[in-house]
């Protein structure tokens, strides 16, 4: 503890705290008015970050909750995220230092804690979950639908205007529902500058702090884990202790009903380490796991692609400076880099190799088969040579297979847990029932769901798709040899394609329309279409969003040609 | 933008719904309850706004799973039904009902008899107001099980009264049954509405205690009533009936006509033909003509030996007494560029004859005064029928030789 004053009446430094949290002066029991300030630096779950303010604090509630901020709920949901990361492999340090700091540093730049409450903003006393209040004439007290339609919603329109309604019936009054202290406060109040804290933000500090630390998990794979459970997200709330009751607005700040795009969290980590005033980011050099050579590499190997690939996919990114550490890395608030997307970045590479081979439109890339297979006839060497047609088939064969499967769970996810959420107390026994409903009639059905039961949560696991050499089908292709595809010519085996099409000859300005091309499947040859599809399936990301990575390495690529030959057609010749 | 790919709950559990929807054509029950346990939990969420809510539809595909699935019990569709009727209360009647359908279809007519009772006792505030239909429906239904229970009576009865036992007991319980059944079913039929089954029972039972003047009004109200939707079936109990008491054969015949209007196909028609060929008035015998060849317009007509006799006598007539052959041009008009392939071609003279030679010997007439006696249907018969050295061919082939320019006249 670092307070040292001196005790007014009896002049020692020997404090203690009250059940109020105040400090009392063991030696002769004098109460200050000074509440503690919370300094220890290990996470415990009610630790509780308050300002210094003269306000004091509730500690027990009518029905045996105490108060606690919006802030103290995502600590937690932090803390319980940062272990499954631990869980998963992550190193220590994530957690006491590193995520802990930004969190820290977070809730000071938002004046949230750490820091002298602004004049004028003292936390009202809101009312509680079972009292409607009879303030009703005060013009200050916003209307409920008018703290919903402020905030985005997460949860859905029906479910808003059910609770408007439901609270008009209950009191004409507008006095706001929350168990949190400053749940209402927190929709209110326009964020823009402040950075409100949600949900899907919580990831972006996950990843932010993996960032850090350089972590071989890319964000893809993150949002991966978190819909496969591995990492809380869902219904994380469910671990709050007993004290912290979680009800009506807390409700649409904590309970997500949909799983976060990697554009959004992506996006809003940047947001977040420009607004810490973060230092450039510990470099990304060649030997990390985030260097698009490595990613190559695992997307590679992923997607069933010879290993000899990898030494196209360096030269491409030697080629276009994209494997730099000044490219790579972050530097948080300089506008003008690009934000790298490290694991859509190396992909993009992949089909631009791709495309460099085999051209990809839907006709040379079947005769350059064709011509590799009759190689193959007169093989002697060892390994055989590579086969798109053959390729195609086994990796669709077991694309099709997979999405099937991810489909299917999409539909079987289960949103809902034991611990109920209601609105108002008013609506707890309604909700009570609801829920006891539910279970019955999943007991009732599940049983005649017959043999199939619900398989256990997989264990995470970085390869979604995995290929075995030792497959005497001839399903795995790592080994297999391009020169069935290639040509000597002076030397040097160079690909037998001399053309390549441009994805788009104008990239749009992303500033404008979020975009730097705009993705339409029936503008673009099937097979294009089918390994954007398939890297699509592995990040979890639109075909767009790939697509318009490609686009813009394309750029890069072909820059000099493009400057010189933008009036003409888009076929160039390398 | 990005956030339609989003996977939110809406569209998982629409996802769900489709797989569970999938599942229940190709009838794999297993897959559909997999699915519907994941469903459920939308009963949580709000759907206020949504035209079917989930509740509704955990209802209809909950029974369907549990009323086809092997191994699902009786017990169990009971209790999922009862559970289903706390649910919504707006929809309790309904589900009542349909439970009762399930029970009767069961064969648990007392199990089905009880949720009726208790389903009329049922009261809740203004939803009881609102919920009248689905009350009269329930009423009816507990009616029309008290018509059962009388019947059974009634069967009881005749079969002691041919013994020469009188039963007092059961002649009042059974009467007892009538009155319960006979307040319902009037009530019910008074709505617009079909009520075939209803209306059935109800004059059964009107006829039975000799009321036919009501009985009489009762089909009158359903077969012409505008309110009630356009009803072949109200036609047909109304001429069933008349015909049973040999009423006025006037309207016999008005309320024949509108059938004929309605359904030209049906088998009453050629009772009515035969009526009109009898009758004195020449527009009625005309309107025989034309109710005839309006039935043999119909697939399921062609092969009716009657019916084609029928057209066969008044053709016959209509040429020996050599009045009205107009009437004939002008039905012929619009079927003599598809009746000679839909009727009268070789095919299928070949088959009539096989299978029937009745049918033949009448389509042969037809075909030969419409069609003169080189048509390929006339020709084949007559002359398998001379052959065979049936007498009616040969008399057939005189009469249609004799009459054999007819056929030009008819076709214009």
């Amino acid at each position: 503890r670092d307070f040292n004053e001196r005790c007014a009446q009896c002049s020692e430094v020997n404090w203690g705290l009250t059940d109020g949290g105040r400090f009392y002066c063991r030696s002769c029991h004098n109460v200050t008015e000074r509440t503690r300030e919370v300094v220890n630096t290990d996470f415990i779950t009610n630790s509780r970050v308050q300002t210094i303010s003269k306000g004091s604090r509730k500690q027990e509630k009518n029905d045996g909750g105490s108060e606690w901020y919006i802030c103290e709920g995502f600590q937690l949901v932090l803390k319980k995220q940062v272990e499954a990361l631990e869980a998963l492999g992550v190193c220590p340090q994530m957690k006491d230092e590193i995520l802990c700091n930004f969190w820290r540093c977070y809730l000071q730049k938002s004046k949230q804690a750490y820091c002298k409450r602004p004049a004028g903003e003292a936390v009202k006393a809101l009312s509680v979950c079972e009292s409607s209040t009879d303030v009703d004439s005060d013009p200050e007290r916003p209307s409920l639908l008018h703290l919903l339609s402020l905030s985005e919603s997460e949860g859905d329109v029906q479910t808003d205007c059910s609770f408007a309604s439901s609270m008009s019936k209950v009191s004409e009054s507008t006095s706001v529902y929350s168990g949190s202290v400053d749940g209402s406060l927190y929709l209110m109040k326009n964020q823009k500058e402040k950075l409100r804290m949600t949900m899907p933000m919580t990831l972006s500090f996950c990843y932010m702090a993996l960032l850090w630390v350089r972590e071989p998990i890319t964000l893809s794979e993150l949002l991966r884990y978190v819909v496969e459970g591995h990492i809380p997200y869902l219904n994380v709330f469910q671990h709050f202790p007993e004290k912290m009751k979680l009800c009506g607005l807390d409700l649409k700040i904590f309970c997500v009903e949909s799983w976060p795009v990697y554009e959004e969290v992506f996006n809003k980590m940047h947001e977040l380490a420009a607004f810490l005033d973060l230092p450039r980011f510990p470099d990304i050099t060649e030997s990390c796991f985030l260097h698009p050579d490595m990613l190559c590499m695992k997307y590679l190997m992923e997607a069933n692609l010879p290993d000899e690939l990898h030494n196209w996919t360096c030269r491409v990114v030697k080629k276009i400076g994209i494997g730099e550490a000044d490219f790579l890395t972050l530097v948080p608030g300089n506008k003008s880099t690009r934000k790298v997307k490290y694991d859509v970045l190396a992909v993009a590479v992949i089909v631009v190799v791709l495309k460099l081979l085999f051209l990809l439109d839907d006709h040379y890339e079947w005769l350059l088969s064709e011509v590799a297979e009759e190689r193959n006839k007169n093989n002697t060497e060892g390994g055989p040579y590579f086969e798109f047609k053959k390729w195609y088939e086994v990796v669709k064969h077991s694309l099709d297979v997979e999405q099937k499967k991810l489909d299917e769970e999409r539909a079987k996810y289960l949103w809902r847990c034991e611990k109920p959420l209601f609105y108002s107390v008013k609506n707890k026994s309604k909700v009570l029932k609801r829920r006891q409903m539910v279970v019955n009639l999943q007991n009732q059905f599940g049983k005649l769901s017959g043999s199939v039961q619900r398989v256990e949560k997989p264990n995470p696991s970085s390869f979604q798709l995995s290929w075995s050499e030792e497959n005497t089908d001839g399903s795995c292709f790592h080994g297999h040899s391009l020169k069935g595809i290639l040509q000597e010519k002076r030397g040097l085996l160079t690909a037998m394609n001399p053309d390549y099409w441009l994805c788009t000859v104008k990239l749009c300005n992303e500033k404008l329309c979020g975009h730097l091309a705009h993705y339409k499947e029936v503008e673009f040859p099937q097979s294009y279409h089918f390994v954007l599809g398939l890297f699509s399936f592995l990040l979890r990301v639109q075909p767009s969003y790939i697509h318009d990575e490609v686009c813009m390495i394309e750029h890069k690529l072909f820059n000099k040609k493009l400057y010189k030959k933008l009036k003409y057609n888009t076929v160039l010749r390398k | 933008s990005s956030n339609e790919h989003k996977l939110n709950f809406k569209k998982s559990k629409e996802a769900c719904l489709s797989y569970i929807q999938d599942a229940l054509l190709q009838k794999q029950w297993n897959r559909a309850a997999e699915f519907l346990t994941c469903y459920v939990e939308s009963l949580e969420k709000d759907y206020s706004r949504e035209h079917i809510g989930p509740s509704e539809i955990i209802w209809r595909i909950g029974t369907e799973i549990l009323w086809h699935h092997s191994q699902s019990s009786m017990k169990e569709f009971n209790c999922f039904m009862e559970q289903m009727k706390t649910l919504g209360v707006k929809r309790y009647l309904k589900v009542c009902l349909e439970h009762v359908f399930h029970l009767l279809c069961n064969g648990q007519i007392d199990e089905a008899y009880q949720n009726l009772s208790l389903a009329e006792s049922w009261r809740f505030g203004e939803q009881t107001a609102i919920q009248d239909k689905e009350m009269k429906l329930i009423q009816a239904y507990r009616g029309l099980l008290d018509y059962y229970s009388w019947s059974k009576q009634k069967k009881i009865l005749l079969e002691h009264g041919e013994d020469g036992f009188s039963d007092l007991a059961v002649e009042q319980e059974m009467h007892g049954y009538f009155r319960k059944a006979a307040v319902n079913l009037k009530e019910i039929i008074k709505i617009p509405g079909v009520w075939d089954i209803f209306v059935k029972c109800y004059v059964d039972l009107l006829e039975f205690y000799g009321d036919h003047n009501e009985a009489r009004q009762v089909l009158n109200e359903y077969a012409y009533n505008s309110k009630f939707p356009a009803n072949p079936n109200a036609h047909v109990y109304l001429c069933q009936f008349l015909k049973r008491h040999r009423e006025s054969k006037k309207s016999l015949i008005s309320a024949l006509k509108i059938l004929h209007d309605i359904v030209p196909s049906h088998e009453l028609m050629i009772d009515f033909n035969t009526m009109l060929q009898k009758s004195k008035k020449r527009k009625k015998r005309q309107l025989g003509l034309e109710v005839i060849f309006a039935a043999l317009d119909y697939a399921g007509w062609k092969e009716n030996a009657k019916a084609w006799s029928c057209l066969a006598r008044q053709v016959k007539q209509i040429v020996i007494s050599e009045k009205h052959l107009d009437w004939i041009k002008q039905e012929w008009s619009s079927r003599k560029d598809w009746w000679p392939a839909f009727h009268f071609s070789r095919y299928l003279a070949k088959r009539n004859w096989q299978e029937n030679k009745n049918l033949s010997y009448e389509k042969a007439l037809v075909a030969g005064i419409l069609l003169g006696k080189g048509c390929k249907y006339f020709k084949y018969v007559s002359h398998q029928g001379c052959k065979a050295q049936l007498k009616r061919f040969r008399m057939l082939k005189k009469f249609v030789n004799r009459h054999s320019s007819v056929y030009l006249r008819v076709s214009g």
